[in-house]
Formats: structure tokens, sequence, C-alpha cells
């Protein structure tokens, strides 16, 4: 389980996040939504130490603060926006990536690492592609290794940064699938996300950020409402509910 | 934190390529061949068969007889091997330097002066031979000596300026840093040269570099900081390949990104100030030989910065032996020639490689 308590982070006299306090159950899918500069990202950030902040992250109880990089590592692996993938590496050196935290500053894999590569390798169907480079892979097939090196980090809390955009249609389900299956195996999921239908669709909970700090937050009927969007994300919409989720639908002003 | 330990042997694995055993075996068949050839040609042809014998005379208990006269003993151990022992120092230093600068700064163009090495031994060397050397017909010692200062000093002021310059972008900042350092010191440089144009050729000389008053103090000199330096950096290969993530992926894998850069830099950096200062400037080395193998084996760093050192010695090693004997008995500057072959071998490479791996 991840807490935040009065969580803020700053850059200079602006402050992205404000008071952030939330909560996200094990094996629990949260999604960070929210306008542009919302401070969406940068609480993603946070909840990964990747940034200074005051307050509070707690893993289970333990204060982030105090746990040192290799260990955090052991707890949360993080998918920015745009992941890093050098071409000419292959997709299994890439994968073997992801269990730095396990290894040794300077040293190298030991057998049980291969083992944990090719699980996360089998988990997203990739078992074929060790040997391949990053640069022969389609946009689809990379996505999933990516997903692969952060599954094979084997921690317990996933962080996904906007895991869909540049994503066509199909993709994005796709993907979304795939990260939802793996929070079914137990994981817990918290991604930034874009789109608020399929925000609704995805993750059981909804954490509305306005200006670095909640303005709403609950399931999709509840945060996506049409006065809402309306006042936070300036946009026109009308917001359609039927039993298949709640969807949410620009029109023109 | 399944480990799977029990399961391990049937379990399927993931390989990396890492450094393939046939990839390390051709590299080390080039650096001998290249020592050979190094120790063998000159103006007194010496047969490989009776180094080999020679060398083994000194081994005690083996009793093997000394198959040269007293001159091409001196020719062999007195000039020739430091020089090809100094030459192998410099070249796997500079090309491991170079792959490690290329990894930490992200970087294809990186090469071990970027943060003003050269700039900074450049200026300490002249101002050496211009002040020190014109005075008190300064020691052999005193040109090294400056050139190490002030390729250590060079890069200290780049670190400090990059690390002032901005937090968020540290590899940009000291990128920068380094271009303003080099433009400096070589303003400085300038400056002073010509206010004394009588020594321009003495500096000139020095920085094109070259090997040719190589001598075993020189190769004690600087082994061990070359020494502890590739030790580092090879010991740092896989963090290369985290650092290749970007600093956020390599931060949320666990990694200190700015200590790791800080290690890989300090170790890259004084070995290669000590490798400038018996050797001067040699360009091409640190960009030509990493890319190279990137582009034949592997562009994981696990291999290239191994590698590097092993090709980068016999890459240096071959250039001398072409440098002291095209033009003989004149000496072409060592710099001259690792651009001049190694651009079009470069070309080649480039070229075949192609749509290859």
């Amino acid at each position: 389980m991840i807490e935040t308590r009065d969580l803020w982070v700053r850059f200079g006299l602006v402050a992205a996040v404000r008071e952030l306090s939330l909560s996200a159950e094990s094996g629990g899918w949260t999604a960070l939504i929210g306008p542009n500069g919302a401070g969406k990202t940068s609480a993603l950030r946070a909840l990964a130490g990747l940034v200074p902040y005051d307050g509070e992250v707690l893993f289970d109880g333990r204060d982030a603060q105090r746990l040192g990089r290799r260990a955090l590592a052991r707890l949360v692996a993080f998918v920015p926006q745009k992941p890093e993938t050098p071409l000419a590496l292959t997709v299994g050196e890439y994968v073997l990536l992801g269990r730095t935290p396990h290894i040794p500053y300077l040293g190298g894999e030991s057998r049980s690492d291969r083992v944990a590569a090719a699980r996360a390798l089998r988990r997203l169907e990739l078992e074929g592609f060790a040997e391949r480079l990053l640069g022969s892979l389609s946009g689809g097939e990379l996505q999933r290794a990516v997903l692969a090196r952060a599954l094979a980090q084997e921690a317990p809390v996933l962080l996904l940064d906007e895991p869909t955009t540049a994503l066509d249609l199909g993709r994005q389900q796709l993907v979304l699938e795939l990260v939802d299956a793996l929070r079914r195996d137990g994981l817990t999921v918290v991604t930034t996300m874009h789109d608020l239908t399929l925000a609704g669709q995805y993750a059981e909970r909804l954490v509305l950020l306005d200006g670095g700090a909640v303005v709403a937050e609950g399931t999709a009927v509840e945060v996506l409402s049409a006065p809402n969007v309306a006042a936070h994300y300036g946009a026109n919409v009308r917001v359609v509910e039927d039993e298949a989720g709640v969807f949410v639908l620009p029109v023109r002003r | 934190m399944a480990t799977a330990a029990g399961s391990a042997q049937e379990a399927p694995r993931v390989e990396a390529r890492g450094l393939g055993l046939r990839a390390l075996l051709v590299a080390a068949a080039f650096l001998a061949v290249s020592v050979a050839v190094g120790l063998a040609v000159g103006p007194v042809h010496i047969p490989v068969g009776s180094i080999l014998r020679s060398a083994l005379s000194y081994v005690p208990f083996l009793h093997v007889h000394q198959p040269l006269d007293a001159v091409d003993r001196a020719v062999l151990w007195q000039l020739r091997a430091p020089r090809v022992a100094l030459a192998a120092l410099v070249g796997g230093m500079l090309a491991v330097a170079g792959a490690s600068y290329q990894g930490v700064f992200r970087n294809p163009l990186a090469d071990p002066y970027l943060l003003g090495v050269a700039g900074g031994a450049g200026l300490g060397a002249t101002l050496a031979i211009v002040y020190a050397s014109a005075t008190a017909a300064g020691s052999n010692w005193t040109v090294p000596l400056a050139a190490f200062g002030g390729a250590i000093a060079a890069v200290i002021v780049t670190y400090v300026l990059g690390r002032s310059a901005g937090a968020t972008s540290t590899t940009g900042a000291l990128v920068l840093a380094g271009v303003t350092v080099a433009t400096f010191t070589a303003a400085v440089q300038t400056f002073v040269q010509q206010r004394h144009t009588d020594v321009l050729q003495n500096v000139y000389s020095w920085l094109l570099g070259g090997f040719s008053t190589a001598t075993w103090s020189d190769v004690a000199v600087c082994a061990p900081y070359i020494a502890v330096s590739s030790l580092v950096l090879v010991l740092h290969r896989r963090v290369l390949d985290v650092l290749s993530l970007g600093d956020d992926e390599a931060a949320s894998l666990g990694v200190d990104v700015s200590r790791a850069r800080l290690a890989i830099v300090v170790a890259a950096t004084l070995g290669t100030a000590a490798a400038v200062a018996v050797s001067g400037l040699i360009a091409f080395v640190g960009i030509i030989v990493p890319h190279t193998i990137r582009l034949l084996v592997s562009t994981s760093y696990r291999a290239v910065v191994p590698l590097s050192l092993v090709v980068g010695a016999g890459f240096l090693v071959l250039a001398d032996v072409l440098a002291r004997t095209v033009l003989t008995p004149a000496e072409l500057p060592i710099g001259v020639v690792t651009a001049f072959f190694g651009a079009p071998f470069f070309a080649v490479v480039l070229r075949t490689s192609r749509g290859g791996r």
C-alpha cells in the first residue's frame, strides 16, 4: 500500500504539488488525472523518489526517504512517459537492466536475475524476442519490452507516466489490458492519464488534480462529472453513463 | 521476492550478449600481433622468435640462451619495448576513456578531451615550455607534470562550472562548461605562443604527440594511473548500460546517478591526463576504437568498455609503428597517423556494417 501525507513538490517558488494526501491500496489501480500542469507527473515522480519533496511517502508504512535508492527501487518500478530504449540493445539485455536494484553496484547478473528476466519476458509474451534488437521491434512490442523491464524489477508497485501517449486506440487498450493483468497478479498500479474515459474504464480510483492539489477523488462516476471536467479542464463535455462505464465525450463549444 | 533458485536448472534464462569469448580472443590476438610487430619492425629487424627467446632468457631457471647481441638487445629492450608498452597503455586508456565518456554523456561524439583535458594539458605544457624550460632548462618531467596538472585543473573548473550551471540537465551543462574551458585555455595558450614565437616548434611537437622519447620511466610513471583508471571503468561497464537509459530511469533502478557519473568522469579524466602527460594529444583514438567495437560486436558497454581497452592498445601500437617507419628516418606525428589511417578505416567499417546487426 502507498500513502502520501501532506506531500509538496516545489520547483523554486512554484509548487507543482500541494498538500497531496492519498492512499493507494495493494492490488489496486489509481489514476492521477487533471489538466496539463496539474502536477500529475510531479506527484508520480515524487512517489518514485525522482524529485525532492516535503511531506511523507510511505510504502506499507515505511518512509521512502529513509529507504535509500536501491531499497526504494526494489519496491517501486517507474516507467516514464517516453522511456529511453537504446535501439541497439537486445530485448534480453534491456530487460536484464530491470534487475539493477537486485545486483551489487559493480556486480553482474546472477542466475536468479536471468531467470527473473525470462519470467518477465514470458509474462509479456516476448519469449522469442530476447535476442532481437530493440530497434527491430514494432511500437506495440517495444511497449511490452518496456513493461517487461519494469516487471523484471519485481517491485510490488508499478508507476506509469502516461502509458498510452502516442498509441492508437487499439494499442492503448492492449497496453492497459496488460497493465490490468499485472495488477490482477497483485501489483499496485498508479498511472497518470490524459484520456478520462480510459482512466475511468481501468482505474477503480481516480484522483483529479488541479493546480497541484486534489480537487476530487473517488470512482469514475463520482469524479468524471460534466461540471468537474468543465471546471478543471475548461472543456465542454457530455458524460454518458451506462453499464459499460462512464464515457467523457467532447462537445464543440 | 521470488528468486526461484530451486527451479533454476530448468527455468529459461535470458543472457546478455555481454563480452563474448570470441570477441575477446580476437581482440587479444590483435593486441598480441600488434605488440609483436611493434617489437620486430624498425631500422633493425628483429625476428619474433628471437624476441620471444630473448624475453624468456630473462626468466630465471628456464636456461634459455640469449639470442641477441648487446646492440640488438638494447634496441629491443631499451628503445622499442618501452615505446610499445607506452603506446599500448596510452591507446588503451584513450579508447576506454572515450567509450566511458560517450556512455556518461550519452553523446557518440564525446571523446576523452571533452571536458577540457586537452586544453588544460596544452596550456600547462605551453606554460612549462615557455617559462620553466626556458629559464631553468627544466628537468624532463617539467612538461609532463605541467600538462597533467593543467588537465586536472581544467576538468575541475569544468565540473564546478557545470554543476553550478544547473542541476536539471547536468550532462548538457557539463559539456557546455567543457567547451567554455577549452576555448578559454586555447585562447590563453595562443596568446602565450604568440608572445614567444621562438618556442612555437617545441610546443607544437609536444601537442602533436608521440612516443619517440619513450623510456621505461615514462611507462612506470603513467602505468599506475592508467591501471587504476581502466580498472574502475571496466568495473563500471554494467553501470554505463544502466546510465544509457537516461538519468531518471537509472535513478529509478536504484543507481545514484550523479555519484556514478562522478566516479566514471574522475577515473576517465585521471587516466587521460596521465596518458596526455606522457604522449601529448592524440586525436581520434577515443572515438574510432569504441565505435568500431559498437559496429562490429555490440553496443552494450559490457563489451565496448573492456574491448576498447584491448583494441585501443593494439591500435595505437600499430599506429606508432607506422609513425616511425613511413618516413624513416624521420617520424610522423602519431596523431597524423591515427587520423590518416583511422578515418578511412572507420569509413569502411561504417559502410560495411550498415544494415548489419
